[in-house]
């Protein structure tokens, strides 16, 4: 019952806010709404028992959402933003993609639904006594059956951050 | 009907949430009084280093001045800028605070008080949660429409994206040690090894010492709100209420990041010397006690010589409390039936005072150091903290790998590594002196060929 009160909070907190982030018409304002919705995605880890995942996505997003800040404050200019017109007129093509993309989704919850077993909407939270500690779980899983693409997966943002450097840098 | 009222309440006693919800609104309703208090130290500190008095006139040797402070502030006309962006510059402040508030979450004063126990990410769940708290700086700084705020902010952002990185590395190494994330396992295992981790990773704890000062926007490193520059950085446009929101959060950030390195290097709530039991280990539990009730006698002595009555009563009340202190930490050493309340009681006591110390030493700093140049500051974060904490990391890793699977031992390994880092750290300081070398040459040559 708690798990289920916390999981719509925290969902309708993530929809809601997404909903807002991409109506405001201040890039600021939008930028506050996306921390928001991860910020409750967030929560929902939580309410899943998996605390690594929880904790790791607000470092990493609240990180990544500092440096897009400071991009929107230093490089838009938010007066001359604010006066464009917000919406592009492809009304119709953008809204038979999002039906598509709905009822594609629709489908996969229901499919899952049908599995035998939990689905996927009612997944009863196991107790957290008999799930192993989180972070080690994480991490045996990363550096034994998935360690090969965890090292390709590291070596390519390594390969981009050397390249972002390489060409922000004026003479090499 | 008092039946009902008895069942409720046995239901909401035996509910695993009730005791961690009171610690939650006893450290929520104490801390701004905390702070306060921290503040008043903060300024007598001050003033001692300066041969000055502090604050003297509210209470006894200013001791009741934080509540004159608080009800100032909470007076204050509350003024909002005109083109301020107004929702957010509510926002901002409150998003700082909370952040601060929750970080002490997971935090374990003594092995009784703490209100998330067994969550299994503790170290990380407390670094993630107080890094939101940027969120309000920059918010507050953009939204108050004015060059010095904005300027604050952007500085405090670039601040903390440079000093996370060699912080969190450092935690790392800690944390190799200790081999788990849980605070509760960080401190028993602290126990166990039978040394504190600061002895172990002494690099490791002066990384983190540097960092959490710059992240808690302390001088020597307070570029956010240098008011020589920036009149108050980010918090420039606030004031009243809102301002003291800020000006909690700060205090809040330095009780975390001062609980983050006790719990990691410094022991926790262990005693020095914990492993010493029998007659030793009891002299040493009555040290604190014995001393409080010395600092209660003292203050008995003092109270008839203060100039007026409501000043002498105060003496008189702090003198009790101290002996209340004292009375709790003595009881269960001397009394049988009260040694179940020892780890609690004497945990909680020697966790306190060992943030305390560490506060002291941020405020120590404070004053002795003079205010960093930005780009000094910066120079500080990537060439010389960042390098060493990654070496540091890695010469840990070396150490405990020899130990493990060779059986060298642990102190030995670690002290080779250690070695290693400080000759690495020696070459950066080495070429860095040499690129101010050369700066200055440059300059003082252009000077004389213009």
């Amino acid at each position: 019952m708690l798990d289920k009160v916390i999981f719509y909070f925290f969902a309708a907190i993530a929809v809601g806010s997404a909903l807002l982030m991409i109506t405001r018409k201040s890039a600021v304002h939008s930028a506050i709404f996306l921390t928001t919705t991860l910020l409750a995605t967030a929560g929902i880890f939580l309410q899943l028992r998996a605390e690594f995942l929880f904790i790791v996505q607000i470092i990493l997003y609240v990180g990544g959402i500092m440096v897009l800040f400071i991009f929107v404050i230093m490089l838009v200019n938010l007066d001359v933003a604010a006066q464009q017109i917000q919406y592009s007129r492809q009304k119709w093509v953008a809204l038979a993609l999002s039906l598509a993309l709905a009822g594609w989704v629709g489908t996969m919850i229901w499919q899952a639904g049908q599995l035998p077993g939990q689905g996927l909407l009612v997944r009863g939270a196991a107790a957290a006594e008999t799930l192993p500690p989180n972070a080690e779980a994480v991490a045996q899983s990363l550096f034994g059956p998935y360690m090969l693409s965890f090292e390709i997966a590291s070596l390519l943002l390594l390969v981009a951050m050397i390249g972002a450097v390489v060409m922000a840098k004026k003479k090499v | 009907m008092m039946n009902h009222l008895y069942e409720l309440l046995k239901i909401v006693l035996a509910s695993p949430y009730t005791l961690p919800v009171i610690y939650g609104i006893v450290i929520v309703a104490v801390l701004p009084l905390v702070a306060g208090y921290v503040v008043l130290v903060e300024r007598k500190v001050m003033a001692d280093m300066q041969a000055r008095l502090g604050p003297m006139r509210v209470g006894p040797h200013g001791l009741l001045q934080p509540i004159a402070d608080a009800v100032k502030l909470l007076l204050k006309e509350d003024i909002i800028p005109e083109k301020a962006d107004v929702w957010i510059f509510w926002l901002a402040p409150i998003v700082s605070m909370t952040a601060g508030m929750l970080a002490l979450a997971p935090v374990g004063i003594g092995p009784a008080f703490q209100i998330a126990k067994d969550i299994d990410v503790g170290i990380l769940f407390i670094a993630g949660i107080s890094s939101l708290g940027i969120f309000g700086i920059v918010l507050g700084g953009w939204a108050s429409n004015s060059h010095y705020s904005l300027m604050g902010a952007l500085r405090s952002a670039a601040q903390l994206v440079s000093y996370e990185t060699a912080a969190g590395m450092a935690l790392v190494s800690g944390l190799l040690l200790g081999g788990s994330l849980q605070i509760r396992t960080l401190v028993e295992e602290q126990a166990k090894q039978g040394v504190w981790f600061v002895a172990l990773a002494p690099i490791a704890f002066f990384i983190y010492l540097v960092a959490s000062i710059a992240e808690t926007n302390r001088a020597p490193f307070d570029l956010p709100e240098a008011e020589s520059e920036l009149v108050a950085g980010y918090m420039t446009e606030y004031s009243g209420f809102r301002w003291s929101l800020y000006f909690l959060a700060e205090y809040a950030n330095m009780m975390v990041v001062g609980s983050v390195a006790t719990t990691i290097f410094l022991g926790g709530w262990l005693r020095p010397f914990s492993s010493v039991g029998g007659a030793a280990g009891r002299a040493i539990d009555t040290v604190p006690g014995a001393l409080l009730l010395g600092v209660a006698a003292y203050c008995l002595y003092r109270a008839p010589k203060q100039p007026v009555t409501v000043q002498k009563l105060v003496m008189v009340a702090v003198a009790g409390l101290c002996a209340a202190v004292a009375a709790a930490l003595l009881a269960p050493v001397f009394v049988a039936q009260a040694l179940w309340m020892k780890p609690a009681i004497h945990g909680a006591f020697w966790f306190l005072l060992k943030v305390g110390g560490y506060i002291y030493l941020f405020m120590w700093l404070r004053f002795t150091l003079p205010r960093y140049r930005f780009d000094q500051l910066m120079r500080l974060g990537w060439y010389f903290l960042i390098p060493v904490s990654i070496v540091n990391v890695m010469g840990i890793g070396i150490a405990l790998v020899l130990h493990w699977e060779r059986g060298m031992h642990l102190a030995l390994a670690l002290g080779l590594t250690t070695l290693m880092t400080l000759v690495v750290a020696g070459f950066l300081v080495r070429a860095e002196l040499k690129r101010e070398e050369q700066l200055r040459q440059a300059a003082t040559g252009d000077a004389y060929a213009g």
